[in-house]
């Protein structure tokens, strides 16, 4: 244990390093630009340094328990700690979400989404920064419901404020149902707290005795998580916040919302509600496993019927999330390893296709899909960049996402005992329906955008040319921002696309690590 | 002689704890001071009576401190009648310091409308004596004058710009609901009286048990009616926003904050020590007064184009959260957990409302508006201002890591301790509450941050210093209170009665 109990700084350290960042820009001068953007960049490079470092002290051997737990009083009152610690699930999603805070900083070095004020929207991404790591190493159901919250206020205000059109509109939207889950989420919070007893909020203790609770009212409970997390996800039929999210909110807003907000909600469900109630997930595990496929093939219809290319890959992410939703749902073992894989897949795959649909607005100043063609004559790069996030997110063997999608399947077909195998067989047939939709849709979006020739408003053919002379009566504005892959993009790129070769390639870097740590709730509902 | 005359009377003066009621004393003291010293200074010295207001206040907060330190336990004066338990002295500490705060949002203000100054720190000053007076009140006859002497002060505080007719309408609306709501709680009191012979409000605790008659149950409804009144629960609201909006922005923080504050602590004194036994009549009267206030506050909310009006709903709804436990408060063991969550949310509902209202006067001191459009692109060119108001918003919306999700976390926590269906249905209630308040504080916000700045007037706001330290005292207990809620919740905690059944 000894082992164990030292370093337990780390977490702390990696979790709030963040705002000491956020502090330091406070005091640097709104009109100092580039200083903030390098005070917030160092800040998070040195938080994902805490998180390498982290990683290295990490005992792989013993991947399936908590390490690095650190414990002390918080809110005695009403006997909840500041308890964290972290195992073969969290480290993953908490590395994640830095690496992704990074790469989505060096993005924004020449990619301040318009209204500018840089210092504000760096602030308020380390922030959520802070909030996500927060979540996914809380050993304390009110811990984890602060840093759970704590992401809402700057999400709400990165799209509200740097987001499209209609920003107003989705960031309200995006509130609201977050919101509406969250609160009923903490009544069930509390109600599972003074049913255990009212001993204590920590997560070890209630996942040990949640159990004895009675069916009935395990139900009702889950029923509130249920809605906390499903909203998150976010699972058919509370989706509906996310194309406008998604598509209202800036590449970054986008980007990190895809790659690790929404996996708040399933780790929520693989960490609280599942080991917490195990009676309640066997009752709700068939109806979890319905609206997954029904997210599956709601989702693939969607993306068919898009025009918008980011409003796309939002649906794409709710089929995505339903394959994540479907492994959790089997119960097993090999479901839930699926899915935690499918979270970290998702969460690279999906936020490299918004980081290109961002790039691909940058250059177009549209992301009709209609008006779009060519890109690779026009942009070569940025097209097969696209071309392999596409493919990695169709689920091509070799790459990430077909770890996550298949298994899921697979794991359909024999899910935990007392669950009706009829039922889930019929779901894994009708998600295989659903792969063959994702093809369908994610190769059709890149014929559209990539095949063919530029559209004439564009520039036509002319690939290196950046001169609209020719095209008088066109808009030159637009036709003069068309270039290739910029450095900074490649920078923050290239790590996301060597992870999703990575990780397709030798998956087991990956499953060794989740495995134990998954295999130790499956006990806990008895699989 | 004069000890014959002594030994003949067979009234012997009361012993009297000077420590216990040394705050009391330095407020009145300061009263006297304030009110003779404005005979006699000139006008341009007249900021020398704010400034006595706020030593006054924070030199009775030393004995709070004091008492609060000291190993005596509970003071209990006039047999019984007067008591300095926990509870009273944490309340004590909250209406002082709430009180200071308001003293330094009122003193700019104040100075600048050329309104009578002396006056007004009477007036303040006398009706935070009454909330003193009201968290040690164990009588009804002592809850009685305690409450009108914090109401009537206030009445003319509401009116005091004298050629406003808003100002006029503010302050008879507030006049004539509140004496009506004086005489319904009246006409209760005497029927409790009748009952147990006795206005002591533990021996009504022995009187109001068991079986009760018909003449016991409208007691207690006519009681808890009256104090509705004064915590403006829905239906008995309808005072509070004409009045919020009428009143002068600091005399409307006051009125939203302390002397609400006092309405509930005068609320739980009764509920707890006098009628714990009639449980089964109040219980349910404040469950439908608690999901009404709160449905309702945050409903008509969502329709205020006018930021003190929208606020006056919110602290309207605000009240319904205060309600909200106090509807299981007899049920199982919750009624410590009641009391405690009572306590806690009025100490964060404290920080964070007058903050808000610290902002209102500061954005207004430069765009001479109430509306919620003028604050249209704060953020943009006061980011100091626009980011603390965002904060204020956020806690009052209950969202963590900031004060007020404490507060609504233990009103939840509180609900569901009772474990009854009652309770869970009520808690459900509080959730959907929760959520829709956020469609008003997130419209403020959305101005703040996402709307353009009306006439482009983006020229700074000036903050006045005692504004500025007003901000920064709230803001900062805003965020402590949030990010260690313990803070809040160890005061919620220690601040119970010395005889009831939460204690």
């Amino acid at each position: 244990m000894d082992i164990l109990r030292d370093h337990n700084w780390v977490l702390s350290v990696g979790t709030f390093l963040p705002l000491a960042g956020v502090l330091v820009m406070l005091f640097i001068p709104k009109a100092e630009e580039q200083l903030q953007k390098a005070v917030a960049l160092i800040t998070a490079l040195a938080t994902l340094g805490v998180g390498v470092y982290t990683l290295t002290l990490f005992n792989y051997d013993r991947a399936g328990e908590m390490q690095f737990v650190a414990q002390t009083n918080w809110i005695s009152v009403i006997k909840s700690t500041y308890y964290i610690g972290l195992d073969g699930i969290s480290l993953p999603l908490y590395i994640l979400s830095m690496v992704i805070t990074v790469l989505v900083m060096i993005y924004s070095w020449d990619h301040i989404p318009s209204p500018g004020n840089p210092k504000a929207f760096l602030i308020l991404m380390l922030v959520l920064q802070t909030g996500m790591a927060g979540t996914f190493i809380s050993q304390d159901l009110i811990l984890f419901f602060v840093f759970f919250e704590l992401v809402l206020l700057p999400m709400y205000f990165m799209i509200g404020v740097w987001g499209g059109e209609n920003r107003q509109y989705a960031s309200l939207k995006f509130f609201l149902y977050t919101m509406f889950g969250s609160a009923l989420m903490l009544v069930a919070f509390l109600a599972l707290f003074f049913k255990t007893g009212a001993e204590s909020f920590a997560i070890p203790y209630l996942v040990e005795n949640g159990g004895a609770i009675a069916k009935n009212t395990q139900v009702w409970i889950f029923a509130g998580m249920f809605i906390g997390f499903a909203v998150k996800v976010p699972m058919f039929p509370f989706h509906t916040w996310l194309p406008d999210a998604h598509t209202q909110a800036p590449t970054q807003g986008s980007v990190i919302l895809a790659a690790v907000l929404l996996k708040l909600g399933t780790y929520g469900f693989i960490r609280i509600a599942i080991p917490m109630l195990p009676d309640a997930a066997r009752e709700w595990a068939p109806y979890i496993g319905l609206l997954a496929v029904i997210g599956i093939i709601y989702g693939a219809l969607g993306c068919l019927a898009q025009t918008d290319m980011k409003r796309l890959i939002a649906f794409s992410s709710v089929a995505h999330m339903g394959f994540v939703m479907l492994g959790i749902s089997t119960l097993t073992s090999f479901g839930m390893n699926a899915a935690v894989f499918g979270m970290v897949a998702h969460g690279l795959i999906t936020g490299m296709l918004f980081f290109v649909a961002g790039s691909v607005k940058d250059r177009y100043h549209t992301l009709e899909i209609a008006r779009l063609g060519g890109l690779l004559k026009q942009v070569p790069h940025l097209a097969w960049i696209l071309g392999f996030c596409v493919m990695a997110s169709l689920g091509l063997p070799g790459l990430a996402g077909f770890w996550g999608e298949f298994p899921a399947i697979l794991s359909a077909y024999s899910p935990l005992s007392g669950l009706s195998e009829v039922t889930f067989r019929v779901y894994m047939v009708i998600a295989a329906m659903g792969t063959v939709l994702a093809a369908a849709y994610l190769l059709w979006l890149f014929q559209r955008i990539a095949f063919g020739e530029p559209k004439p408003e564009f520039g036509g053919h002319t690939s290196d040319s950046h001169d609209g002379h020719d095209h008088a009566g066109h808009d030159d504005a637009h036709h003069s921002d068309i270039h290739d892959v910029t450095v900074y993009e490649w920078v923050a790129w290239t790590p996301l696309l060597i992870a999703i070769v990575l990780f397709g390639v030798m998956p087991n870097l990956l499953f060794k690590l989740i495995d134990p740590a998954v295999a130790a709730i499956v006990t806990q509902i008895g699989g | 002689m004069l000890s014959t005359l002594f030994a003949a009377a067979d009234w012997v003066s009361p012993a009297v704890d000077y420590h216990a009621i040394a705050p009391e004393i330095i407020v009145a003291v300061g009263i006297c001071v304030v009110l003779l010293a404005d005979l006699f200074i000139a006008d341009r010295s007249k900021w020398l009576l704010s400034t006595v207001a706020g030593f006054t206040l924070l030199g009775a907060f030393i004995p709070v401190l004091t008492l609060g330190l000291s190993d005596e336990g509970t003071r209990s004066l006039f047999d019984g009648r007067y008591v300095i338990d926990d509870f009273s002295i944490v309340l004590k500490g909250l209406f002082l310091l709430s009180a200071y705060v308001i003293v330094l949002l009122s003193t700019t203000h104040i100075e600048e409308g050329d309104y009578y100054q002396g006056e007004y720190w009477v007036l303040m000053l006398s009706s935070i004596l009454g909330m003193l007076m009201m968290t040690s009140s164990r009588d009804l006859v002592s809850i009685f004058v305690a409450l009108e002497f914090l109401s009537i002060p206030a009445y003319m505080l509401a009116a005091w710009r004298k050629r406003d007719a808003k100002s006029n309408e503010a302050g008879v609306k507030y006049f004539l609901l509140g004496v009506f709501a004086s005489a319904v709680l009246l006409y209760g009191m005497s029927l409790l009286y009748g009952v147990a012979n006795s206005t002591l409000l533990s021996d009504l605790a022995s009187e109001m048990s068991g079986q009760l008659t018909s003449i016991r149950v409208l007691a207690v409804v006519f009681v808890v009616v009256g104090f509705a009144f004064k915590v403006s629960a829905v239906p008995f609201h309808t005072w509070a926003p004409d009045t919020y909006e009428g009143a002068p922005t600091p005399v409307t923080a006051f009125l939203s904050v302390a002397s609400k504050a006092a309405g509930f602590v005068a609320l739980v004194t009764v509920l707890y020590v006098a009628v714990p036994g009639a449980s089964d009549v109040w219980q349910p009267l404040i469950w439908v007064l608690a999901a009404l206030t709160m449905t309702v506050g945050n409903v008509m909310a969502l329709r205020q184009t006018n930021i003190v009006r929208m606020l006056a709903y919110s602290s309207i709804a605000q009240g319904g959260f205060i309600l909200m436990p106090l509807a299981v408060a007899a049920e199982g063991n919750s009624s410590a957990a009641v009391l405690r969550s009572v306590v806690t949310y009025l100490i964060v509902y404290a920080a964070t409302n007058l903050g808000m209202f610290g902002i209102i006067l500061a954005v207004s001191r430069k765009t001479r508006s109430g509306e919620v459009a003028s604050f249209g692109g704060l953020f943009s060119y006061a980011p100091g201002i626009g980011a603390l108001a965002t904060i204020f918003l956020a806690s009052l919306a209950g969202i963590p890591p900031l004060g007020g999700w404490i507060g609504k976390f233990s009103a939840f926590q509180a609900v569901l301790e009772a474990g009854t269906t009652w309770g869970y249905v009520l808690a459900v209630i509080g959730a959907v509450n929760s959520v829709i308040a956020f469609g008003y504080y997130g419209n403020v916000m959305r101005e703040m941050w996402m709307r353009p700045v009306p006439n482009g007037d983006t020229s700074a706001i000036a903050t006045p210093a005692p504004i500025k330290l007003a901000l920064g005292i709230t803001g900062l207990a805003t965020l402590a209170l949030g990010i260690l809620p313990g803070v809040a919740l160890h005061f919620g905690d220690i601040a119970v009665f010395s005889s009831a059944f939460g204690g």
